[in-house]
């Protein structure tokens, strides 16, 4: 088991590790942050000079083990724009996404599952069929038009919630709901589906035969089953708590760590780009490594060492 | 689209009966239709009585009662017919509880009780593992311990050996056969295997495209079949002793459920065919007292 855990351990920071070296090479050789933030007019001698400053006249490798070398040591560099330390930048914004997320997650498992198993207990009848309609609509429109689809309803015609920003505590339900209906309509036909394999399995069939009641066999050997495949997802949204309302953020102007990524990206601020993007790889990393420890505990075939021969 | 068409089969109290026929004749379909366990999709007409009560129809509720504690199923599949996720003891506890409404320790010693009974070596051990880490032979036992939980009046057992190999296949039939001498359960044998069948209950249904074509005494079957279907199954089967011989498939293939002639469904196959064959379906006739044939040729 320890030896199960120290190697998905080394696997998740070398993941880390490639995310970071990837991002680096990509942002430093695509574009000139001298230019972006200096402007393209600014006299040479200013962009040489800022280019120094920020090590950006050494070259690439160079600059990237220098980057290496600090961020071992909790020094993952300051934003070119204010000067500030980017983790700490990129950190201050983590509970403004959070707000948003961690409800919409919520919104996701207590909509999406629910209506996943009702559909395929009945399957075929009006409620699936308009469950899966509804599921379909719900993830083949982006997100940004359903927040605009939103704001024009509950903002502009009806006047309930505040199309934009967060100084009011309705500011958050929009996001919320944007965010969470989309995550619930593929939860939704996700859980469908795979209750619907569950409930053709013989062992369903054959916990019928023994004279269990219908709602135990459900209850008691579909669920559990079927909440084998469900974990991929739902660990899969885990991983999206703090990046994946970039579009939503940007929508209604949350000042989350989505928005932080936009602004940082366009002004190529390179350590905050940076910063978010460890953070975001280190959080879908830790979910997979969550997911891969509730399927061990759901699913007795995957458990290492406990099994035996026969 | 029609599954079965019209079975006429009594199985008497403590009886072996044995029900034969090529994959998809409708074998297993007719107990599953029988306990209800089609889904709400099918559609079951006719009457399937149980000491005088009629199950078609009844409420589900009425149905589980029946099923496991007077007419137990197991099926070809022992490995996922048991649920992965969950231990032996959980599950054989679960039909315990159901139907002998025992607990706690009393139901772990009956359960310890029931694997002995079929032959589990270090049954207390047993209990804690999971389907996976049993074999299917294993595994086949315990769907019967499971089976024998509720004290059925018959067993349904479909296929049991199917997907085992010789040697537990031999095995586990002859458990079949202790427990219903011991307990005194009718069995019926579903099996596409003739041979399993004649060694292993008492009379036999050959059915064929959704009807029984013959249902007889075994004995009779092997000295006096009477159906053209059954002589052919017979004559596709290999002797152990005496000349060898070549064995005579029987000619084309069982015709599509969506696609049956209008008359003798194995009229096509069959080398006794008339041109009155082709009419209707031949009615189940009478040769001898136990002894019941659907051919107007035979």
């Amino acid at each position: 088991m320890l030896r199960y855990l120290a190697g998905r351990l080394l696997r998740a920071i070398l993941t880390i590790f490639l995310v970071i070296a990837f991002v680096f090479f990509v942002l430093h050789l695509s574009g000139d942050p001298a230019m972006m933030i200096l402007s393209a007019d600014a006299p040479p001698e200013a962009i040489k000079a800022f280019r120094e400053a920020w090590g950006l006249d050494r070259p690439v490798w160079e600059q990237f083990l220098a980057y290496l070398f600090h961020a071992l040591q909790g020094d993952f560099g300051n934003s070119m724009r204010d000067g500030r330390p980017a983790m700490q930048l990129v950190l201050e914004r983590v509970p403004s996404t959070l707000a948003i997320t961690v409800p919409a997650f919520a919104l996701k498992l207590l909509i999406g599952i629910p209506a996943g198993i009702y559909a395929a207990l009945h399957r075929n009848s009006l409620a699936d069929r308009l469950t899966m309609m509804i599921s379909v609509a719900g993830f083949t429109v982006p997100s940004f038009v359903l927040a605009l689809v939103l704001v024009l309803v509950f903002s502009v015609q009806l006047g309930w919630l505040p199309s934009a920003g967060s100084d009011k505590p309705t500011s958050a339900i929009l996001p919320i709901v944007t965010l969470g209906v989309a995550g619930a309509a593929i939860l939704a036909r996700f859980t469908r589906s795979a209750m619907l394999e569950v409930l053709g399995q013989p062992y369903i069939r054959a916990a019928s035969a023994k004279g269990l009641q219908w709602r135990k066999v459900v209850v008691e050997h579909a669920l559990p089953n079927a909440a084998i495949p469900t974990t991929t997802i739902v660990g899969f949204m885990v991983g999206t708590l703090i990046a994946g309302a970039v579009v939503v953020e940007s929508v209604f102007a949350w000042p989350g760590i989505g928005r932080l990524l936009v602004s940082a990206v366009s002004n190529r601020d390179l350590a905050v780009v940076q910063a978010i993007l460890l953070l975001v790889a280190t959080t879908m990393v830790t979910a997979n490594i969550i997911v891969d420890f509730v399927y061990g505990w759901l699913d007795p075939r995957l458990r290492r060492g406990g099994t035996r021969g026969r | 689209m029609r599954a079965l068409h019209g079975i006429d089969l009594e199985v008497r109290r403590g009886e072996a009966l044995g029900l034969v026929g090529e994959s998809g004749c409708g074998k297993s379909v007719t107990w599953l239709a029988a306990l209800g366990l089609l889904g709400s999709r099918a559609r079951v007409g006719g009457a399937v009585r149980l000491e005088g009560r009629d199950l078609v129809g009844t409420p589900v509720a009425e149905l589980e009662r029946v099923r496991g504690r007077h007419i137990a199923m197991i099926f070809q599949d022992p490995s996922s017919s048991l649920n992965p996720v969950h231990r032996i003891g959980r599950q054989l506890g679960e039909a315990l509880k159901l139907h002998r409404g025992l607990d706690g320790g009393a139901a772990e010693a009956e359960a310890r009780r029931l694997l002995d009974r079929v032959h589990i070596a270090d049954a207390q051990r047993r209990l804690g593992d999971y389907p996976h880490e049993l074999s299917g032979g294993m595994n086949q036992r315990v769907m019967i311990a499971m089976a024998l939980a509720g004290q059925p009046d018959l067993l349904v057992a479909d296929e049991p050996t199917t997907a085992l190999d010789a040697t537990v296949q031999a095995q586990i039939l002859e458990l079949l056969g202790e427990i219903r001498r011991d307990s005194g359960m009718a069995l019926v044998l579903i099996s596409h295997d003739l041979g399993v069948v004649a060694e292993n209950t008492d009379r036999v249904c050959v059915m064929y495209a959704g009807r029984i074509v013959e249902d007889a005494p075994i004995d009779t079957v092997f000295e006096a079949p009477a159906h053209p279907y059954t002589k052919g199954l017979l004559a596709a089967l290999p002797e152990l002793d005496g000349a060898r011989r070549v064995l005579t498939p029987i000619a084309g293939v069982v015709p599509e459920p969506w696609n049956l002639p209008k008359g003798c469904s194995f009229a096509p196959r069959c080398d006794r065919r008339v041109d009155a064959c082709e009419a209707a379906p031949p009615l189940p006739t009478l040769r001898e007292a136990d002894h019941r044939v659907a051919c107007i040729r035979a």
